[in-house]
């Protein structure tokens, strides 16, 4: 039997901003082994070029664009944190302080209001779609979701959970406030904000399984989406992100259903937010992929 | 010479040109702005002296100059739109949180709050951003004719040292001293219950606006520019 010739690389990484050698490896196998100086994995981004992108964990060694002499780039990324750790934080937390305010637990409203309810139907209404939100959140994120990144900069997590946190007890005083005005067109209001919150949810969902089901248990493919058998995802036909679309219906059925205006201001801050994000993607779709739709646009159909 | 390459050479001509002629007319209006803002805040100095020298006293100087400190600080605004359109390398968010933080005080604080316009924290802040405005435009202006006098570079980058604290401790007094007056009237906010399910309260407003000086003021953009 003939021997396979293995060749053996030799590899250096430099610091991407000193050039210092910071480490030589003279008999590198097939695979880059991760090294640690100081840094965990996580926190090590290598790269073919010092400003370039970073190589991904599964690139091959023999694979790249490099003689047997590698030159590699270092740059540390900072602390990390997992994506699944920011957010469970980040939802649990809104989840929780909604519920504070809507108990009226000490301390928010005048004594006399502590531990009562409101006297509007429409607050209880308001509690329990605000919570199923956030609860229908925390369980994608443990069951649904697929991450391409395992973590993020560690500083995120007090960005967010300052966002996510501060708007929901903004809203949640208002909402639940003794002197809380019900919706102008009362009843009639209420049902069309729940019908709309209602059919958002469940369609933001459906994306999100559909999203989902590209991938591969433990793979980090990317593939096109595209309509299924289920109405709510056939919005793919027109967007590339409908998980932020069905998102933006669902706080405009909530600013609806409450009539707040904090709530309606958390409504227009994400939308712009989640504007940039779809945008993003959906550059990325086309850069990724030559046969993309060109009838969908990033987040509103036909408009934006 | 093949046609193809001529039409080249002709086309990259046309597009410089244009380059140049938008280049000319930026530097133009730049030119005259900064003269013009100069000269603005000069009258703002000269009426002030003359009020103090006549009457002897602070007492009714802002009444006096008021209209054209509001003008000319309005006006400003403008240098968001030069940041944004990129005929002034400055960053278009660092210009308007500085001249948002000027508006502010002029319209809704001094403007708003009469009980409080015969205050000293008043005179110090309007000195000091007088000083400061004259030598920032003068700078400008004589950076875009290419020729600046030693005097006023020196006075651009040594005398914000002084300038910056004492107009910053003239804002948060005359911001303190209004306090009592905004709790007072209510202006300026909105109670519950009201149909939009919001309130606003001015005073607390205000409160929350002196700590931001102490993040906001103290940061690096502020010390350049």
């Amino acid at each position: 039997t003939a021997r396979k010739a293995v060749v053996f690389f030799e590899v250096e990484i430099l610091d991407a901003k000193t050039k210092d050698k910071l480490c030589f490896l003279d008999k590198v196998g097939k695979i880059l082994p991760s090294f640690s100086l100081h840094w965990y994995p996580a926190r090590q981004s290598i790269r073919l070029d010092p400003k370039g992108k970073s190589l991904k964990d599964e690139d091959v060694l023999q694979h790249l664009p490099v003689g047997t002499t590698a030159t590699f780039y270092f740059r540390d990324l900072g602390a990390q944190i997992s994506w699944v750790t920011v957010f469970l934080t980040e939802y649990a937390g809104p989840l929780l302080i909604y519920l504070m305010f809507y108990f009226r637990v000490p301390f928010i409203y005048a004594p006399k209001y502590d531990f009562t309810t409101s006297k509007h139907w429409v607050v209880h209404l308001a509690c329990m779609c605000h919570s199923f939100h956030y609860v229908k959140r925390l369980l994608e994120t443990l069951f649904v979701h697929r991450f391409s990144h395992g973590t993020m900069p560690l500083r995120n997590i007090f960005k967010n959970c300052t966002y996510y946190w501060g708007f929901a007890a903004w809203m949640a005083y208002y909402i639940n406030h003794p002197l809380y005005t019900p919706p102008t067109y009362g009843e009639q209001q209420i049902r069309l904000a729940l019908t709309v919150f209602l059919f958002c949810q469940i369609g933001n969902f459906s994306i999100h399984i559909a999203l989902r089901n590209l991938r591969p248990p433990g793979s980090k493919t990317r593939k096109i989406p595209y309509p299924t058998k289920n109405p709510f995802t056939w919005i793919f036909l027109l967007v590339s992100c409908p998980n932020y679309t069905y998102e933006l219906g669902s706080w405009l059925g909530f600013t609806l259903m409450t009539q707040c205006l904090p709530v309606a201001f958390f409504t227009l801050v994400g939308f712009i937010q989640m504007t940039v994000w779809a945008k993003g993607k959906h550059r990325s779709y086309l850069k990724e992929f030559r046969d993309y739709p060109t009838l969908r646009s990033p987040i509103l159909p036909f408009i934006l | 010479m093949a046609s193809g390459e001529e039409d080249g050479t002709v086309e990259e001509k046309e597009t410089n040109n244009k380059k140049r002629t938008k280049g000319t007319i930026a530097t133009a209006w730049l030119t005259f702005y900064n003269i013009a803002m100069t000269a603005g805040w000069l009258v703002l100095a000269v009426a002030m002296v003359r009020y103090y020298l006549q009457k002897g006293t602070h007492k009714g100087l802002y009444r006096n100059i008021a209209r054209t400190l509001k003008f000319f600080q309005t006006f400003a605004l403008l240098e968001v739109g030069h940041c944004a359109i990129g005929i002034v390398r400055t960053s278009v968010i660092v210009t308007g949180v500085q001249v948002c933080s000027r508006i502010f005080m002029v319209w809704f604080v001094t403007n708003s709050i009469r009980q409080i316009q015969n205050e000293e924290s008043v005179i110090l802040f309007v000195v000091v951003w007088t000083i400061t405005e004259i030598t920032r435009y003068s700078f400008y202006t004589f950076n875009l004719l290419n020729h600046l006098p030693y005097f006023i570079k020196w006075a651009r980058y040594n005398m914000f040292i002084v300038m910056y604290p004492l107009g910053v401790i003239g804002e948060l007094l005359t911001i303190h001293a209004s306090l009592p007056y905004v709790r007072r009237s209510g202006m300026y906010s909105l109670r519950l219950p009201n149909k939009y399910n919001v309130s606003f309260d001015y005073y607390y407003f205000l409160i929350i606006v002196m700590l931001s000086y102490i993040p906001c003021k103290n940061s690096t953009h502020n010390k350049t520019s």
